[in-house]
């Protein structure tokens, strides 16, 4: 079976400087893959190249959606992206601060939902319809993620790991069979960095994702991925199970590297 | 595509040198003063569209304001050279007191501007900066007309027909060539300023990196106010300058100069100084011979129509931001 | 602080200012007739008055500042707390219909075509709150939708006969047309460039305006532009102008029907989405281009009607009515009033356009007003006067959602 994510010598350039260098990552189907690596890596610049914020200088990204055949991702703009099914959250926060909590779920709801301009302004019965539904799809959402509680709260007026929790919320409203999580435990606690492991695998299980996070929280990272690639200084320097990447002499320098810099 | 532009331009450059070349031949004299008016108008701008450069590359807003500290530059030279040639001053004296004293207003006046407009709303949506701006450009402008009037005042040229410059006055004026060599010589300073003086250097730093310069130790807020001060000081010559030459002011004066250098900026890759000064003088020639050759009254739309044209294609401007020094 | 520090620093303040305005506001020059006059007596007054207020500034600066390290939310405006409220809300509401249909009848006529012009102004606020306000885009050249509009009426009534009702939804759908087509370019760029790129245009336009004789008839304007019919039927002066003052409430009531409408759905959101995080809202699934661009039209649409009661009320115009001061002017409207709040931009309308009619003697100190107050309400107020209130939903555990309970009122 074709891999969910199939991303195949991917290159990004800076000006001179090779952010990602010829990375290529498969995941499949049901997977929780991780994406570690020292800071500055070229992580996030994966997720961007894979989300269309940036625009990769080469390579390729296959996207193979559950009963859909093979796309091309590459050189698609953001939006159209997510409404292929892949969606992400961010590694800074970045809810939408003017709006309430189901606001920004209902954000999620946008490309799910037909309504026009006219339609909007003259709120024929199946505009009402939608509208209403889109609220109460919003709503269970928040009930799923426990946000429920919140519902008309400001976003901004959230504690740290429910913004963090938000945004996986709002991702999900787009109703993706990948998600992308750049480091959803950054700034948790360990109470809710546990019940984020908990979340995570219970949308695996019960919502049919597949997942992929870049994750610094090791311990988060080994307990819950099926599967790690590792990355440093834009290279793709191994791949295994956490047992395999834990006893990898490579990750070991390249961490072990890293901490003697930052001395 | 790339092929599609080069040769586009090279057509458009075809074309443009064609009737250059043709107009040169017909009627050198009538060029040359196009090309020299356009130069002076040039230099005013650059003068102009330093401050806003400086300010963009540090601090990433359009300093709406700006224009208003240049207008109040001319008019505080203006006020003083009156009453100080009232008291029967030496004229010599008046026009060094004059230019000092415009350039200390304009350099107050910006650093007043900054601490009440902009400081507040550093950490604040880009939009809110800019509006304040808007605000504070608004305000400066009705000031200066209620407090003084809405009419031109004539002023009174500070800079005398050069003797020694008779024999060339016909092609271009004292008042222009002094235009013309003081913007050269302030750029020279500036350079060396930036270059070279503690000042300067933290001021490169602070466009590069805010927090970063901060962390070693600059301190940006004042490096904030030397850029405000310096880019007022510039635009209170460039005041001053382009009073004598046009001979009369009003309030609205630093509106349409203030745009017009801000486009400059933009066109030569905003956050670079070459860029500013490089873009003043192609702006200014290039609306000078289309005001010469084509329609004097549709002169603002061509350097809007420029605008719009370098943002649209080429937004980094002609030395864009990356490959130039940035302040 | 101590209040002796606070004292010290208010002091040093004004006496700064005493020198920072000392030749322009003390030297008063007149280079035609050669003469000084030295009023220093004005010199006193920017010493008592920046004193205070410079006390004030600093006071509500510290303010700003410990609110904004609390993290308080800040409580509902109190409008729209009676305006939630049931019990408030219908005698209110009732009360200001009867106050806005007896206006024409109970006034002289002068004050009803002030209100007509203020009224104008609540659509236009209305129209470029979305433009500003919803999706944050800074467009300085809003007034060009009005001369399109107001142009439209003189121009396709000169030439063709057209009347007021068969131009009126022409020229929303030329703004829409007109916003699209200066929108496509421009709307790629930055939010600052967008800013300057918009005020261009709509200098360009006025500036075209005044040069293509042949077209607009240049700066002479265009005179004897009739009045609206009543099927047909001509009123007198008076009336025409009671007619015109309920056209322009019937097309307020419009406007801001449409715009609570769209506000609080798909587009809407991702307006507000789009002003908060381009990035994020994009990830989301918004197409940013697509979305900014509606936001530009429908804001377009609403200034060229804006633009067609303007020609019929003064029955004249030239391009002097369509300078980039009143683009700033309905900018300030929208800020002052409190950006993306349909409630706070009316009340900015009002306010700021009909007291300075009425207060003449600080007529001459508006634009001074406006430009201080965008300063200071961008650096302690940024929500404006009133601020917007998102709409707020109510759920019975997992049920469906009570829709009937929503607090419809905020925005009406």
């Amino acid at each position: 079976m074709e891999p969910i994510l199939n991303v195949k010598n991917l290159t990004m350039k800076f000006g001179g400087l090779k952010a990602l260098d010829d990375v290529s990552i498969a995941i499949e189907k049901g997977q929780i893959a991780a994406l570690i690596g020292p800071n500055g890596a070229g992580k996030t610049t994966f997720f961007n190249c894979i989300t269309g914020i940036y625009d990769p200088t080469g390579g390729e990204v296959q996207i193979t959606p559950p009963g859909k055949n093979t796309q091309s991702l590459k050189g698609l703009k953001p939006n159209y992206v997510t409404e292929r099914g892949v969606a992400r959250t961010f590694q800074n926060i970045r809810l939408f601060h003017g709006m309430t909590v189901l606001e920004n779920v209902m954000i999620g709801r946008h490309c799910r939902l037909s309504s026009g301009i006219i339609k909007a302004m003259l709120k024929p019965p199946s505009q009402r319809e939608e509208e209403k539904k889109a609220v109460y799809d919003s709503y269970e959402i928040l009930e799923k993620i426990g946000l429920d509680k919140y519902v008309n709260e400001m976003a901004v007026n959230l504690p740290y790991g429910a913004q963090r929790r938000l945004e996986i919320a709002r991702a999900l409203a787009t109703e993706p069979f990948l998600l992308l999580l750049d480091e959803p435990a950054a700034g948790m606690n360990p109470q809710e960095t546990k019940e984020l492991d908990d979340l995570i695998l219970w949308l695996r299980d019960n919502e049919n994702l597949t997942i992929l996070l870049i994750e610094h929280d090791m311990k988060l990272v080994m307990s819950l991925s099926d599967w790690i690639h590792v990355v440093d200084y834009g290279k793709k320097i191994a791949e295994g199970t956490p047992k395999e990447i834990k006893a990898n002499p490579d990750v070991i320098k390249a961490y072990l590297g890293e901490e003697s810099d930052d001395a | 595509m790339r092929w599609i532009s080069i040769l586009l331009g090279l057509a458009v450059t075809g074309i443009i040198g064609f009737f250059a070349v043709r107009e040169l031949l017909m009627d050198p004299m009538y060029f040359f003063e196009l090309f020299l008016g356009g130069l002076t108008r040039g230099s005013i701008y650059a003068l102009i569209a330093l401050g806003y450069t400086m300010v963009y590359g540090i601090i990433q807003l359009i300093n709406f304001a700006h224009g208003e500290i240049y207008m109040i530059g001319a008019m505080t030279a203006l006020i003083v050279a009156t009453v100080l040639g009232m008291w029967g001053w030496n004229t010599a004296v008046i026009v060094i007191l004059a230019f000092v004293f415009a350039i200390v207003y304009s350099c107050a006046y910006g650093f007043t501007v900054e601490k009440i407009a902009y400081k507040p709303l550093r950490n604040a949506p880009r939009l809110s900066a800019l509006i304040s701006a808007i605000g504070m450009s608004l305000f400066l402008q009705n000031y200066v007309m209620l407090a003084q009037t809405p009419d031109f005042l004539p002023f009174h040229s500070l800079i005398p027909d050069f003797q020694f410059w008779e024999p060339f006055a016909h092609i271009i004026t004292s008042v222009e060539i002094t235009i013309i060599i003081t913007t050269v010589i302030v750029m020279i300073l500036l350079g060396l300023l930036i270059k070279f003086t503690r000042i300067g250097k933290a001021m490169r730093a602070t466009a590069q990196d805010k927090v970063m310069a901060a962390l070693l130790g600059i301190n940006v807020n004042n490096v904030i106010s030397a850029t405000f001060v310096v880019g007022s000081a510039t635009a209170a010559i460039g005041g001053v300058l382009i009073a004598c030459h046009v001979g009369q002011i009003n309030f609205y004066i630093g509106f349409l100069a203030g745009l017009k250098a801000f486009i400059a900026a933009v066109l030569g890759g905003i956050g670079s100084i070459p860029g500013a000064v490089l873009g003043s003088l192609v702006l200014g020639i290039s609306e000078s011979f289309f005001t010469g050759y084509f329609w004097s009254e549709y002169e603002d739309v061509f350097a809007f129509t420029i605008l719009v044209v370098i943002l649209i294609f080429r937004p980094s401007g002609i030395l864009g931001r990356h490959d130039a020094q940035k302040v | 602080m101590p209040i002796k520090e606070q004292l010290k620093q208010s002091l040093i303040f004004a006496f700064w200012f005493m020198i920072l305005t000392f030749p322009i506001m003390v030297i008063k020059v007149n280079t035609i007739h050669n003469t000084i006059v030295f009023r220093w007596a004005n010199l006193l007054w920017v010493g008592v008055l920046s004193f205070f207020a410079s006390w004030l500034w600093n006071y509500f600066l510290r303010r700003t500042e410990a609110r904004k390290k609390s993290d308080v939310d800040e409580d509902v405006p109190l409008i729209h707390q009676l305006l939630q409220n049931n019990r408030f809300r219908r005698p209110f509401l009732g009360l200001l219909a009867a106050f806005f249909i007896a206006y024409p009848f109970v006034f002289p006529m002068y004050h009803t075509s002030i209100m007509i012009s203020a009224l104008v102004y609540v659509m236009l606020g209305l129209g470029l709150n979305i433009v500003v306000g919803l999706a944050g885009l800074l467009d300085l050249g809003y007034v060009a939708f009005y001369a399109v509009g107001a142009y439209a009426y003189a121009l396709l009534n000169l030439h063709f006969g057209l009347s007021f009702w068969m131009v009126l939804p022409l020229s929303a759908l030329l703004g829409t047309m007109f916003g699209i087509l200066l929108g496509y370019p421009v709307l790629r760029l930055r939010g600052d460039y967008l800013a300057i790129v918009t005020l261009g245009f709509g200098e360009i336009i006025r500036i075209v305006l005044e040069n293509w004789d042949e077209f607009s008839n240049g700066p002479r304007g265009i005179s004897d532009i009739p009045a609206p019919t009543f099927f047909g039927h001509q009123f007198n002066q008076d009336n025409t102008m009671i007619y015109i003052y309920f056209i322009v409430i019937a097309l307020v009531l419009m406007t801001i029907f449409f715009v609570n409408r769209l506000e609080n759905s798909k587009i809407g959101r991702a307006w507000i989405a789009l002003r908060d995080d381009e990035i994020a809202c994009q990830a989301m699934g918004i197409d940013k281009f697509k979305t900014k661009l509606t936001a530009f039209a429908l804001g377009a649409t609403w200034a060229a009607m804006g633009g067609v009661i303007f020609a019929a009320k003064t029955s004249y115009i030239n391009p002097m009515s369509f300078t980039i001061w009143e683009s700033i002017t309905i900018l300030c409207v929208v800020v002052i009033g409190g950006m993306g709040s349909a409630v706070g931009v009316i009340a900015g309308a009002l306010v700021l356009i009909l007291l300075p009619e009425y207060l003449r003697a600080v007529a001459e100190y508006r634009m001074l007003v406006f430009g201080a107050l965008q300063v200071i309400v961008m650096v302690f107020k940024p929500d404006g006067l009133i601020k917007s209130v998102r709409k707020v939903y109510t759920f019975k555990t997992s049920q469906e959602p009570q829709q009937e309970k929503i607090a419809h009122g905020t925005h009406t």
